[in-house]
């Protein structure tokens, strides 16, 4: 068995049982990377001796008798995680070649744990984008492709492009991810691969550079939900450095998936119903709910009914969080500067910022300004604060009825590089079925289910109570038992 | 709601985002166009309605007033586009 | 009587209102763990938290809002058990997050009030609308470079209230007393070291003028003045430039100025590009601030005592108002007060403090902080003069001897035998010495001139070098004269 072919499990066991060591592991990742990384640019800095280093000391740490949970496991780290002494982009121009002098604390827990860092993964520019296509390093492409059109590249989704890929096409067994609106998600459905986004406040934001700060959750994405289980039990834990961290016990989630689903009683939104859905992802929908039953899971038809305003009121909430919180990105402390001779601090700023944002975050400070600013505020970000109570009201009704939620991943399967780009709007419809847990701090899941038509992944999304991961992974793990989803990426390692 | 070019123009001075001149139409174009969108929050009826504004907690932690941090220039001041010996620098500033 | 300036076309009302920044005494930032003392070398006290690193998280500190609510109970206003902190969006190069972190919209402490005692021994109360938290913002250093600013982020984060008055003032006087009555009450509670030097307090001056009778006209605000002769001098600049302003037929315009101390004038800030919009929304990163009434109570029960209140009390001690009012102006001299007056006669106490101790202070330029004798050497002449050890004229001469050389009142005593001689006999025989030493003026005196009187018991006193009991020397003359 080639080391890259390992799930994350496999290769914990297999390194438990010495049947290969981390450098092994490690080794044989960077050569996947190096072979298919030109052309899926999904790695922004490959990080090989520091890899190889860490790989080393596993391997000496696991002769003296010491193993963390996640010891010598190969991981790539989504450029959004700021790691010590290693370039952190953001997908961005504007933080130049920031070098942070400190470590996130999730990336600083998987550390604890043992596992070794293979590098930065691409991502859309600030988690804005649904594609990665707006990262300042190149689109990252989607190793799987049209089965009748094998020559259209497609995008992973977005923002966690470069994760998704990278896990798909076994460059690494795990990566980082970031979810703000299914950035966790639907690149994970994209990929043919599991990621969930854990409860709001599961996962410490300290490190993470903030995108919207009451919606970013990070998460784990993995080929396998399990995978996703031990990596999320790692990421996840309380932080006395993040306010918005929760004080909550963090649980076995591995031991959760065997669960099962007997005596679920699992929600279906009517309102997730959208006109116009292709008939395949209505039918791999239907499909994932008779796994469920046969698995002893009641299906319940449960209402929503704000769901459909759950968009415009992430793009009211997000970008005006994100217009503060990119306010710190001046040219003054860090990054990028850019000044004619005899700028004065405000022509300094308005260079800097105009040549070091993208026009997908331009765009989104410009809507986040204007939303806050004087006179319009209560029209659109009170209005907007409401109806987010309103989308979490009703989840809260729901889950007085029913144990978890199935719905869609995505209105779509992976789509082509140049689809979508004219209107800012279509972009932002992929995020139809993911946002709304974002609104209201709920953890979802999303699992590879089938493929369609032409051959491409199509995923399921589980969604649970706030702090209840277990019963999420419960019912993912039925529906990837169930669907027993073994097809390949067209590339990947050891295929070419 | 529609956006006039002096709006864009307004909006992407207090964000300090230069626009050049031939960029304002296609800005206004697209921002109208996503602000027609978010429109239909309009028609929601939140009267009543508390808004919501955070994730999680209900309440903040506090922690203790003890100095654990600080005494770092070197970091603080390494990654500086213009650094001017022991301060940031930037382009003088009239009051 | 109404305070009033007069303009060609009459007299005009002053209405002035303040916003002081004070800056929070703790030892580490509102929202990270640095540290917050003054002169540190730049960049220093520097967090990345406070440098706005990519990431970076604010995490607030108990102690600052402590000061808070102990300031809010010293006001004697409403602390609110849910407040809730915003962002203040705007763009400058010592304020590193591209926002400051402030209680816009719902601040910890509501309304309440402080009373001012002017010069003409009148009492009025200023309204109080509300105190903050908020974080500072860096420093902007444009001297020491041809064309560029330096920052120094030192004081980035660190905990200010901002306290907020309605505008109630009506005169310089006003201003300054209120200025100053806040600041001595933030003393005493120790929520603010009151230093305006340093720049830990600064105020905003809101001014405007009206006719009497009026209601009020467009107000500016003057910025950052950081003393109370400054404040004082800036309500009376402001308002007389706006009174010309209205006379020459003009209209003043809502804006920011500064105070030119050299000039004595009020001048306006160079107009900002762009209209203030600070587009103010709660902080995510921080849920609200939810403190427990049982902890405002224990916070409320170990309040030290307030200026108002400890005046009263010494009153009641028997001081009189002016010496009660004099001996709490600064909280170090009403410690220094109380420790000398300990089981001690608290008039003849004060007496000391503001007679003498005060006089020794202004010579030799030092200050209560620094006393020239120790309270408890003090504390201990009184003990000496209390049971006759001392006479008036020798404690004098003592004190003296205590500046001079640190010694305790005691010591000095004994090793220049400065005891007061209280033997009668001894006594008896120095006035009958003095007596018969001056026959002469002894039979002018039994012929009736008995101013002599005290003639002999002066020479008696020198005689003994002051030492005599003057009490005793008095009666035992009045025996020997018969």
């Amino acid at each position: 068995m080639h080391p890259t072919d390992f799930t994350l499990r496999g290769a914990i066991e297999a390194l438990n049982e010495g049947l290969v060591t981390s450098v092994e592991l490690t080794e044989a990742h960077l050569r996947a990377i190096e072979a298919l990384n030109p052309r899926l640019n999904a790695f922004t800095t490959v990080t090989a001796e520091q890899a190889l280093a860490q790989a080393k000391a596993s391997d000496a740490r696991r002769k003296e008798g010491i193993a963390g949970p996640l010891e010598g496991v190969p991981l790539a780290i989504k450029d959004l995680f700021c790691t010590a002494g290693v370039r952190t982009t953001a997908g961005s121009r504007i933080l130049g070649n920031f070098i942070p002098p400190y470590e996130s604390t999730v990336t600083a827990n998987l550390l604890r744990d043992g596992a070794v860092f293979l590098g930065k993964v691409n991502l859309d520019e600030f988690a804005m984008g649904s594609s990665n296509t707006t990262s300042a390093f190149g689109p990252v492409e989607n190793p799987w492709s049209r089965a009748n059109d094998p020559d259209t590249r497609l995008v992973p989704g977005g923002s966690s492009g470069g994760s998704a890929a990278a896990v798909a096409a076994r460059l690494a067994l795990g990566a980082t991810a970031t979810d703000t609106g299914g950035s966790i998600r639907q690149p994970a459905a994209f990929c043919g691969i599991a990621g969930i986004k854990p409860t709001y406040g599961r996962c410490s934001r300290y490190g993470i550079v903030a995108f919207a700060s009451s919606l970013d959750q990070a998460g784990p994405v993995a080929r396998t939900v399990e995978d996703c289980a031990i990596l999320l039990r790692s990421m996840a834990g309380f932080d006395p450095k993040d306010s918005t961290s929760a004080e909550v016990p963090v649980p076995d989630f591995a031991a959760a998936c065997a669960r099962g689903v007997k005596g679920l009683r699992i929600g279906v939104p009517k309102e997730y119903r959208l006109d116009g859905m292709p008939a395949e992802i209505e039918a791999l929908w239907q499909q994932g709910l008779d796994w469920l039953r046969a698995e002893g899971a009641e299906t319940v038809e449960i209402s929503l009914p704000h769901t459909k305003y759950a968009l415009p009121t992430y793009y009211i909430v997000a970008p005006a969080e994100a217009s503060s919180n990119l306010a710190r990105y001046d040219g003054v402390r860090f990054g990028l500067r850019v000044a004619e001779k005899g700028s004065d601090l405000k022509d300094l700023y308005e260079r800097t910022r105009a040549a070091g944002f993208g026009a997908e975050v331009r765009r989104r400070i410009m809507i986040g300004t204007y939303v806050l600013s004087a006179g319009y505020y209560d029209a659109y970000y009170l209005k907007a604060q409401k109806v987010r109570a309103l989308i979490k009201r009703d989840f809260d009704e729901a889950f007085g009825k029913v144990d978890a939620i199935v719905t869609p991943a995505t209105p779509s399967a992976a789509f082509g590089m140049d689809e979508k780009q004219d209107d800012p709007v279509t972009m932002y419809l992929n995020d139809v079925f993911t946002v709304p847990a974002n609104l209201a701090g709920l953890p979802g899941l999303a699992v590879p289910a089938g493929l369609d038509a032409q051959g491409l992944p199509l995923g399921l999304q589980v969604l649970g109570r706030a702090f209840d991961e277990e019963t999420v992974f419960a019912v993912g793990t039925a529906i990837e038992k169930a669907a027993g989803f073994d097809a390949l990426p067209r590339l990947r390692a050891g295929a070419v | 709601m529609s956006l006039d070019t002096a709006t864009i123009r307004r909006i992407a001075s207090l964000a300090r985002i230069r626009l050049e001149e031939e960029e304002v139409g296609r800005m206004q174009a697209e921002l109208n166009g996503i602000l027609g969108w978010i429109e239909q929050l309009q028609s929601v009826d939140t009267e009543g309605v508390e808004p919501m504004a955070g994730g999680g907690a209900v309440s903040l932690r506090m922690r203790e007033d003890v100095v654990t941090d600080g005494g770092i220039p070197e970091q603080v001041l390494a990654n500086a586009p213009d650094r001017e010996g022991e301060y940031f620098g930037v382009p003088k500033v009239v009051e | 009587m109404t305070y009033t300036l007069e303009g060609r076309t009459g007299p005009w009302e002053i209405v002035v209102g303040l916003e002081v920044h004070a800056q929070v005494t703790s030892n580490a930032k509102l929202f990270s763990g640095a540290a917050t003392e003054f002169g540190a070398a730049p960049n220093s006290q520097v967090s990345l938290v406070d440098a706005g690193f990519p990431g970076m998280l604010p995490v607030i500190n108990r102690e600052c809002v402590a000061q808070a609510v102990r300031t809010g109970l010293g006001l004697k206003a409403q602390v609110n058990l849910w407040s809730r902190f915003d962002r203040k969006n705007y763009f400058y190069a010592d304020l590193p997050q591209g926002y400051q972190i402030s209680q816009y919209a719902h601040p910890i402490i509501g309304t309440g009030a402080i009373e001012i005692e002017l010069g003409d021994g009148t009492v009025k109360t200023i309204g109080i609308t509300r105190l903050h938290l908020e974080q500072d913002a860096g420093k902007s250093l444009h001297d020491q470079h041809p064309t560029k600013s330096f920052i120094d982020l030192n004081r980035s984060g660190v905990a200010l209230m901002e306290i907020v008055s309605e505008p109630d003032m009506r005169s310089p006087e006003e201003a300054g007393a209120y200025l100053s009555k806040l600041r001595q009450i933030l003393r005493y509670l120790g929520t603010c070291d009151g230093n305006m030097d340093e720049g830990s307090m600064r105020a905003d001056v809101n001014v405007s003028v009206r006719k009497p009778g009026e209601g009020y006209r467009t107000r500016c605000e003057v910025k950052n003045v950081n003393s109370i002769r400054f404040v004082m001098q800036a309500v009376e600049a402001e308002a007389r430039r706006q009174i010309e302003v209205w006379e020459e037929g003009g209209t003043v315009e809502q804006e920011t100025r500064l105070f030119d101390t050299g000039r004595g004038v009020t001048r306006s800030m160079r107009s900002k590009e762009d209209a203030h919009d600070y587009r103010y929304f709660p902080d995510p990163d921080l849920p609200p601030l939810v403190i427990e009434q049982s902890w405002v109570d224990q916070l409320k029960a170990s309040l030290p005592e307030l200026p108002d209140e400890r005046r009263a009390r010494y009153v009641a001690m028997g001081l009189t108002p002016y010496d009660a009012h004099v001996l709490t102006l600064e909280k170090e001299t009403a410690a220094y007060f109380e420790t000398v007056a300990k089981g001690r006669d608290a008039k003849v106490a004060a007496n000391w403090v503001t007679g003498d101790l005060f006089a020794a202070i202004n010579r030799l330029k030092t200050s209560i902080a620094a006393p020239p004798v120790p309270a408890e050497h003090l504390g201990q002449l009184l003990d000496l003069l209390a049971d006759k050890t001392l006479s008036g004229t020798l404690a004098k001469t003592v004190f003296e001897a205590m500046i001079e050389t640190g010694k305790s009142p005691g010591a000095i005593v004994q090793e220049r035998g400065l005891r007061q001689v209280t033997d009668t006999g001894a006594i008896d025989r120095m006035v009958a010495q003095v007596l018969e030493a001056n026959a002469d003026k002894v039979a002018e005196y039994k012929a009736g001139k008995e101013k002599l009187f005290g003639f002999f018991v002066g020479q008696v006193m020198k005689a003994m070098q002051g030492k005599g009991n003057p009490a005793l020397v008095n009666e035992a003359v009045k025996r020997a004269l018969g």
